[in-house]
């Protein structure tokens, strides 16, 4: 899994941060998403997956 | 006989994190999505942010490209309203005159924005809910000098009069609360922001649309005037006053509750292999004891996600029982919405609206950054942040993530606050 994120379009919600934590974080000045990790390990794939569906910018963008 | 569809009503945000849910967990029969706009699935918050402002163009709304909706395999039905609901046996009746007898179906139809009596005879006068809504106010708003009457001081008026204002407008905010977003988050925040919109200069006037006043065109709106006799001359008037669950199209099935949203349990079920996700929907939340019925995007979401995942659930234990049937679950999130107007951010998490109590600490008044906690029945059930970093947002989420008695909440709040 790859994964790009779209931080112009971000609204800063934070909740990729809070599904999965190990993988995202946000920017002190505005709480746009920060990718920690761009190539997740195979067992935070679902909490990505989680983060992606749920985030209400549709941001986060993930690539086979 | 071909297998029945899982039908989706709503082609919205949560219409399509339902349908998309729907095959994430396995649903390979077929996947109706109907929605009454021409548009593929889009994303409203932005209509009244970067559309109306003009940074960002319509397509950059779509909340899924015809390339990422390919896979879902859906039988994409735009341009095509749902009339009527039979919940017996899941039948919908469609505007083009086909009936669907489903598997099981999730109402996501929405809210439509209301209006005035007077309203449709006039050019001018507008409401903002769709991206038609959103282009057309744009395209008024074009040029410089137009002169706009805001009517409603709720989140829609205040970010559509920061906008207009952004763009040079002369901007009038037009409510019946004293101060801005009041009722969604108490006085003293509607304050802050009253403060921010009139030192951008923005005109704000207390009061109640009794008429619309003509423009030098017939037909044309001139403006509004208030039952206080004040005339407010606009070349444009938008509508803010709120908005309205749309369930008419399930009137005729007595089986539903749709008094103020299509009413359901807390698995977001309406009725045997019926739900409901979104602004639509009103449900049982476990944790809050009262029914709820939300207007933010998050929720959408969420909701469409849970009860699709419930629906299967429910659907599996029909068909097949076995030990390895999903459970269906209680949907209780912890609700959130935010609102950009200029350069501040608002947070909210949990219940900020009919707080019987709230408390405010404004941190700093010209920069506008605050915290509010909002209780209700001795508990504090919900919290508001303004220009705060986000692991503090974060916090105070875990604050009221669920109700707990006031005083502990605010003392955690407190620790939040204090500096490290
Ligand atoms: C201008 C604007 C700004 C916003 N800003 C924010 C914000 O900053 N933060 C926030 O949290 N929330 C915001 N919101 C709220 C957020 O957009 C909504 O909560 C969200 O869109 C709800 O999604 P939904 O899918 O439940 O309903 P909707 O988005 O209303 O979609 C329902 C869809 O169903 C269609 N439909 C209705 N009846 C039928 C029928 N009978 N047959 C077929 N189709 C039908 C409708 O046309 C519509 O396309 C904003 C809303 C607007 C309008």
């Amino acid at each position: 899994m790859k994964i790009t994120v779209a931080a112009d379009a971000c609204c800063g919600a934070g909740q990729c941060v809070l599904t999965a934590p190990e993988v995202f974080d946000q920017r002190d000045e505005d709480g746009t998403v920060v990718l920690l990790d761009g190539t997740p390990p195979a067992e935070r794939h679902d909490a990505v997956r989680e983060a992606a569906a749920l985030c209400p910018a549709g941001v986060i963008e993930l690539h086979a | 006989m071909t297998a029945r569809p899982l039908a989706v009503v709503g082609a919205s945000a949560a219409g399509l994190a339902a349908a998309e849910t729907a095959r994430r967990s396995g649903w390979t029969g077929p996947l109706t999505l109907i929605g009454d706009e021409p548009h593929l699935p889009y994303d409203r918050p932005p209509l009244s942010k970067q559309l109306l402002h003009g940074t960002w163009e319509s397509e950059r709304l779509l909340l899924r490209t015809a390339d990422q909706l390919a896979p879902l395999d859906l039988d994409l039905r735009l341009g095509t309203r749902a009339t009527a609901l039979d919940a017996a046996t899941r039948t919908l009746t469609l505007d083009d005159g086909a009936r669907l007898a489903c598997a099981g179906i999730v109402v996501a139809t929405g809210v439509t924005a209301r209006t005035l009596p007077g309203a449709d005879a006039l050019d001018g006068v507008l409401t903002l809910r769709t991206l038609d809504d959103a282009v057309a106010l744009r395209a008024r708003l074009a040029g410089a000098g137009h002169r706009l009457a805001v009517v409603g001081n709720g989140v829609l008026g205040c970010e559509a009069a920061a906008v207009a204002r952004e763009l040079g407008h002369e901007v009038t905010l037009i409510g019946r609360d004293a101060f801005p977003m009041a009722r969604a988050v108490g006085p003293e925040v509607g304050m802050l922001l009253a403060e921010e919109h009139r030192t951008r200069g923005v005109h704000l006037l207390t009061g109640d649309v009794a008429d619309f006043l003509t423009g030098p065109v017939p037909g044309t709106t001139g403006g509004v005037r208030l039952t206080d006799g004040t005339e407010v001359p606009a070349d444009t008037v938008l509508l803010a006053i709120g908005s309205d669950p749309a369930v008419d199209w399930l009137r005729g099935e007595p089986a539903l509750d749709t008094t103020d949203g299509l009413r359901c349990d807390a698995y977001c079920a309406a009725a045997p292999g019926i739900y409901a996700a979104g602004d639509v929907a009103r449900w049982d939340h476990p944790l809050h004891g009262v029914p709820l019925r939300f207007e933010h995007r998050m929720n959408a979401t969420e909701q469409g996600m849970a009860a699709a995942r419930n629906l299967l659930a429910e659907l599996a234990a029909e068909t097949a029982p076995g030990p390895d049937t999903p459970e269906r679950r209680p949907f209780a999130p912890v609700p959130y919405f935010w609102s950009d107007q200029y350069g501040i951010k608002l947070q909210a998490y949990g219940l900020t609206a009919d707080a019987d109590r709230t408390e405010t600490t404004v941190l700093d008044r010209a920069a506008r950054s605050a915290v509010a906690l909002y209780g209700r029945d001795g508990a504090a059930t919900g919290v508001l942040a303004a220009g705060l970093p986000p692991r503090q947002v974060r916090a105070l989420r875990a604050v009221v993530a669920t109700p707990q008695p006031w005083e502990e909440a605010r003392a955690r709040a407190r620790a939040v606050l204090a500096p490290a």
